[in-house]
């Protein structure tokens, strides 16, 4: 069985976000990148099932980036991802979610991969377009915000769990596929210092706009959105603060969320 | 093309999803601008009562009802709505931004060569006729402005409560059409859909959402938190640090590395207010912070504070309902 896992570099959770004067993008001065937290789950998820069974030949780690981005591939590698493609191309920040799914489906759709893994949504734009687009383009079924999976012996099927509204999903689904990982399935190791230096060795393949065949009909075929006008999110007034005992601040509270807010 | 506008009338078990007739305020909008008309496509295998609650809201319905179609799956549902537009070629697809509408959503954009916005706070068409969304980024810390490419069917998932529910109105002249599979649909099977958490509402499907966090100091002392839920109709919810500390399962997580929440109103139980957790509720209508700290995050972004004992306010709170 290959395996490929998706993974994006982000900016770490508790970073304050600022704004560039043109709106354009965030101020990415100074801001430490991290592997997306969902997309450690799936990096997690590709190393266990090959501790667990005898048929995992090898894992890939893939990222779309810039050079920096390399760093969220190292970790892969020194987590246990045997081998790296590194998609870098000034032209590829011109890229929305659908247009980097399509990019992406170019460069593996020959490559044989049995299971492709990548985290349930990207912390950046939050949007976890690329797993089930990528399904689409390749053909494949994908299960999106998985919780529960277990994968036949013949590793010609698997049976996944899904968490949506108050409910599981269960599903079976056939080989080839792409999975979308949810919170709670595992947590990813902690890649230790010297497997970080280990993982320096492992091949990473660099290719470039040049180097992908058929990438203007890959990138043309759905997608082409642009993102603009970035602003912080809408200030709230500030709020009124209650006092007085219990007796006193209760009454007051249920009178404006019925009066006021009209939430009651 | 036409300037029609389309919409995902999400169902489960004939129950039409509420954020639906919310996305029918919007649609109205757009189809106003253009002159266009506002189909709903129902899809599922048993859909009366939720064609019937469409009906009355939009100009015509199509419903596609197929026994392959009872439970959801990405590819079955893709198949059907790349059937609806086909059918009715139209400029815009609107639906919920629920687990179905994020699941589904890029799949059809791919395999209707669209563009998409997902989980979609305000749609703006320009007086040049782009059309544009507003949705929020970096989890709520900034928003981003999203402008679909012209000639192209433009597919924006809308977050709940964004717009307001739509008032009836529209002829909801209904038509069906056969659901034709595609080839490898039967790669993905759903064999069961089993409810989580029993009976107690989920955070994602409440109004109204009750959270407490690690100052609950026990599993126990969460029931609190139910009582109150319980005479408001609310969800329970909690901050990752209840959780990882075993008071209430990870699913009812609210925050960063759990679920986003919009609901009209989010009680903020002992809940100091991390970044993360204000990532997943700072979009909620109205907050409320019961908290006997004043200088806690939450007592900031929240419209109204209570500095007091949550083991005070909330039984009161509860009695008082």
């Amino acid at each position: 069985m290959k395996i490929l896992v998706l993974v994006k570099q982000v900016p770490d959770s508790t970073t304050n976000i600022k704004i560039l004067p043109d709106a354009s993008d965030i101020d990415r001065g100074g801001v430490k990148m991290v592997v997306n937290p969902f997309d450690e789950f799936a990096i997690e998820l590709a190393v266990q099932l090959r501790e667990k069974r005898s048929d995992v030949e090898t894992i890939t780690a893939l990222t779309v980036g810039p050079a920096t981005a390399a760093d969220a591939l190292r970790t892969a590698l020194a987590v246990g991802c045997d081998d790296a493609i590194h998609l870098q191309d000034d032209s590829f920040a011109d890229l929305d979610e659908l247009q980097i799914a399509g990019l992406i489906a170019a460069v593996v759709r020959d490559r044989g991969y049995d299971l492709i893994l990548r985290g349930k949504q990207e912390i950046d734009l939050d949007s976890g377009q690329v797993g089930p687009a990528l399904g689409e383009y390749l053909g494949l079924p994908h299960v999106g915000a998985l919780v529960q999976v277990e994968i036949a012996d013949d590793a010609g099927s698997l049976q996944a769990r899904r968490r949506i509204e108050g409910a599981d999903e269960v599903l079976d689904v056939r080989l080839p596929a792409v999975l979308t990982i949810e919170k709670g399935l595992v947590e990813m190791r902690y890649p230790s210092l010297p497997n970080l230096m280990k993982a320096k060795k492992k091949p990473v393949e660099v290719l470039s706009a040049g180097d992908v065949a058929g990438l203007a009909e890959a990138t043309s075929a759905a997608g082409g959105t642009k993102m603009s006008e970035l602003s912080p999110p809408p200030e709230r007034p500030p709020g009124k603060v209650l006092s007085g005992d219990v007796a006193e601040t209760v009454p007051k509270l249920l009178r404006l969320l019925r009066e006021e807010a009209k939430v009651l | 093309m036409t300037n029609d506008v389309l919409i995902f009338a999400e169902q489960r078990s004939d129950q039409l999803n509420p954020v639906v007739l919310q996305c029918v305020t919007p649609a109205r909008e757009l189809a106003g601008k253009t002159g266009g008309q506002v189909v709903a496509v129902v899809i599922g295998s048993g859909i009366e009562a939720t064609t019937q609650a469409v009906a009355g809201h939009v100009d015509r319905v199509l419903t596609i009802s197929d026994a392959r179609l009872e439970h959801y799956t990405a590819t079955h549902y893709r198949t059907a709505l790349r059937q609806a537009v086909e059918k009715i070629d139209p400029r815009f697809l609107l639906m919920p931004a629920s687990f179905m509408g994020r699941d589904v959503s890029p799949r059809v954009a791919v395999a209707c060569g669209a563009g998409l916005a997902t989980d979609v706070v305000e749609l703006t068409l320009g007086d040049d006729n782009a059309l544009s969304a507003r949705r929020p980024i970096y989890n709520g810390k900034a928003f981003g402005r999203v402008t679909f490419a012209a000639d192209r069917l433009a597919i924006a998932s809308i977050r709940g409560n964004a717009y307001a529910t739509a008032e009836p109105g529209g002829a909801g002249a209904t038509e069906s059409l056969a659901f034709a599979p595609a080839d490898g649909d039967d790669a993905l099977r759903c064999s069961e859909v089993a409810k989580t958490g029993g009976e107690v509402l989920d955070v994602t499907e409440a109004d109204i959402i009750v959270s407490g966090g690690r100052s609950l100091k026990s599993e126990e002392n969460f029931q609190i938190l139910y009582a109150l839920a319980e005479k408001l109709g609310a969800a329970v919810g909690a901050s990752r640090a209840a959780c990882d500390a075993g008071y209430q399962p990870h699913s009812r997580q609210v925050g960063l590395t759990g679920k986003t929440v919009t609901p009209k109103l989010y009680i903020a139980c002992g809940i100091s207010g991390a970044i993360q957790h204000l990532a997943g509720m700072r979009g909620s209508k109205v907050i409320v912070a019961i908290n006997t700290d004043p200088e806690a995050p939450m007592c900031k972004v929240a419209d109204y504070v209570i500095n007091d004992d949550l083991f005070n306010v909330v039984p009161a709170l509860t009695e008082a309902c």
